[in-house]
Formats: C-alpha cells, structure tokens, sequence
C-alpha cells in the first residue's frame, strides 16, 4: 500500500479484499438458493441492503416466517457496528461537501472502513474521495455479483468451503489488524497489544452471555474504553 | 424470478435502517466538531473492532456456557500471521490463509 489516493490506488488497494468478498458472497448465494429466495430477492437484499453479516440474519428470519419488524430490528442491531465505523471514517472526510459525504457514507463495510484506517497510517490522516469510492464501489459490485453467481450456482457447488474460500474474510482481517498494529505510530505498538488482548477477553467473556454479534460490539466499546484509560496511566 | 410484496418491504425497510446508520454519523460529523473525549474515544476503534473481528472466527459461541476455539480457524491463522509479519502484504495474507485452510479441510484437521 502505498501513500497515493488516486482512484487508481484505490482500485490496487482494495483487491486483496476482493477474495473476502468473493468468498462470502458464493456463500451467501449458495444459502439464499436452498432458502428458495429468488435471484430477484437475492440481488435486492445484496444492492439495496449491501451489509453482510446481515443479509444471512434476513435470510433465516424469511424462512422462519418472522414479522418484518423483527428483521429491521435485528438489521439494525448486526449492523449498529456501522455506526461507530462511520463516525470514525467521517473525520477524515469533513472537508469534503455533504453529498460526497453521503455517497461515501452509503457503502461503508467492515472491510473498506479497515482498509480506510490501514491507509490512513500511510498518509498522515489523509484520505481522498477519489480513492475511497473506487474501494468502496469495487467491494459493492465483487459482493453483489458474487451473491448472484453463488445463488445461480448453488444447485451445482454444495460446499464451497471445501477449497478455503471462507476463511479469506477471517485472513483478511487478520492480515488488517497486524497491518494496523504496526503501523499505527499515533497510538503504539505496546499499547495496541494491551487493547488487542483486553477485547479478545472482553470478547470471550461477552460471548457467555451474548449471542456473537453483541459480544463484539461490546467488546469494541469496552476495548477503547480500556484504551482511554491507558492513555490516562501514560 | 419474483419478488412478493412482503419480501420488497423486507428490503426497502432494513435498506433504509442500514443506509441511515452509514449516513448519519457522516451528516452529523461533516457539521460539526466532536468532542475531545469521543475523538479519543474514536482512536482506538480501528484496533478494537478489528481485533473483535478475528475474534469472531477464531471463537465458537455456546449461549450459556464459555466459548470454545474454531481449531480450523485457528490452526490457519498461525500461516496466515506469518506471511502478514514475513512479507507485510494483505494479498499474500489472503492467499495464503486460503491455501492453508484448503490443506486443513483436504487432512480433515481441526
């Protein structure tokens, strides 16, 4: 990665999540076809919802019949992560008009928010619109057509796990937060350890008690927390 | 290829919830000035949620009692690590954590 924010730089930077991607949307697509949603749903929840984690969540909500209430309430709590994401991101945007605001806000993921955090260590806090939206709208397109693919294929690949392709998202975020850690001279390497490990074990406890999305929202939340109150001691 | 009218409901309604969680926090910041504590507080959410992100994988949720490894997960983690501190490129991180989960399901380690 280097400190260019070009639009091209954008689209060279966000390829590596492209297999991420690739390889959770087949498998969305694959789910949402033996959960006999059509392609036209299928593209909808992808284009129009575009969240992941959520779109599984929706899917096993229709086939279980749940009121549409209920699935915008569990929409919004697997998603409210976006909300700290976002506030986060939009510091580094705030020069920027309103509208190109909403247009980057609009398609923010877990990974393009990643990716923005990791570039910013290369930039002194800088990011661009230009680059931005060539990540954000490459990782849009890869993840709705992957989904479409997936559910087209679905009679015809029954588990795509089978070729490792699921763990790409867990490698590429492995791979973000070791980028992270040691590029971050802002907070320190000693430091970022001591927050890693705290929401790791804030994580472990949460899950006791949570179902899997909760516990990480609260451990986020107690892990900067955790880290404020480092900087005190420091 | 249908759609009914119960289904465009579902994704107009959670589009809108999730559209309006991405877009408000960049409305509300562009206008005007964080406090100090919550842009402190700000700076440790890249480091936090990431780390919660692999967590996600690594962990098996049992609701009620403590959680267990994802032994897959985490035996493809180790290569995974690796190439990130070897050759500090994302790609060769992806890559290499597909290659080695592929050889973990093909020996049915895990």
């Amino acid at each position: 990665m280097t400190p260019d924010l070009t639009f091209r730089a954008g689209l060279k930077d966000v390829l590596p999540t492209v297999f991420g991607y690739i390889g959770v949307g087949l498998a969305f697509g694959i789910v949402a076809n033996t959960s006999h949603l059509s392609l036209l749903m299928v593209a909808g929840l992808s284009f129009i919802v575009y969240a992941g984690s959520a779109q599984f969540i929706i899917t096993s909500m229709l086939v279980a019949h749940d009121p549409l209430s209920a699935i915008m309430l569990s929409t919004f709590l697997v998603n409210s992560r976006m909300i700290l994401m976002s506030t986060s991101l939009a510091q580094a945007f705030r020069h920027e008009s309103l509208t190109k605001n909403l247009l980057i806000g609009s398609l923010v993921t877990d990974e393009t928010f990643a990716l923005a955090m990791n570039k910013q260590n290369k930039t002194n806090g800088k990011l661009s619109f230009a680059w931005q939206s060539a990540a954000n709208v490459v990782a849009y397109l890869v993840w709705g057509v992957a989904t479409i693919v997936g559910a087209v294929l679905g009679s015809f690949i029954t588990n795509p796990a089978q070729f490792g392709f699921d763990f790409a998202l867990t490698a590429m975020f492995i791979g973000l937060v070791y980028l992270q850690l040691i590029s971050d001279k802002h907070l320190g390497l000693t430091r970022q350890l001591l927050v890693m490990a705290f929401v790791a074990l804030a994580y472990y406890v949460a899950l006791r008690f949570l179902n899997s999305n909760f516990a990480l929202l609260t451990a986020t939340v107690l892990g900067c927390l955790f880290g404020m109150e480092l900087k005190k001691c420091h | 290829m249908s759609l009914t009218l119960p289904e465009l409901w579902v994704i107009l309604g959670c589009g809108a919830v999730t559209l309006i969680s991405r877009t408000l926090p960049f409305a509300l910041v562009q206008r005007m000035q964080l406090p100090a504590g919550v842009i402190d507080f700000l700076t440790f959410v890249p480091i936090a949620i990431m780390t919660a992100l692999c967590c996600q994988s690594l962990f098996v949720a049992h609701a009620g009692h403590w959680a267990t490894l994802n032994l897959a997960n985490c035996y493809a983690a180790i290569p995974a690590t690796l190439a990130g501190i070897l050759t500090k490129s994302l790609l060769v991180v992806v890559v290499v954590g597909i290659m080695a989960m592929a050889v973990i399901r093909y020996f049915n380690f895990g």
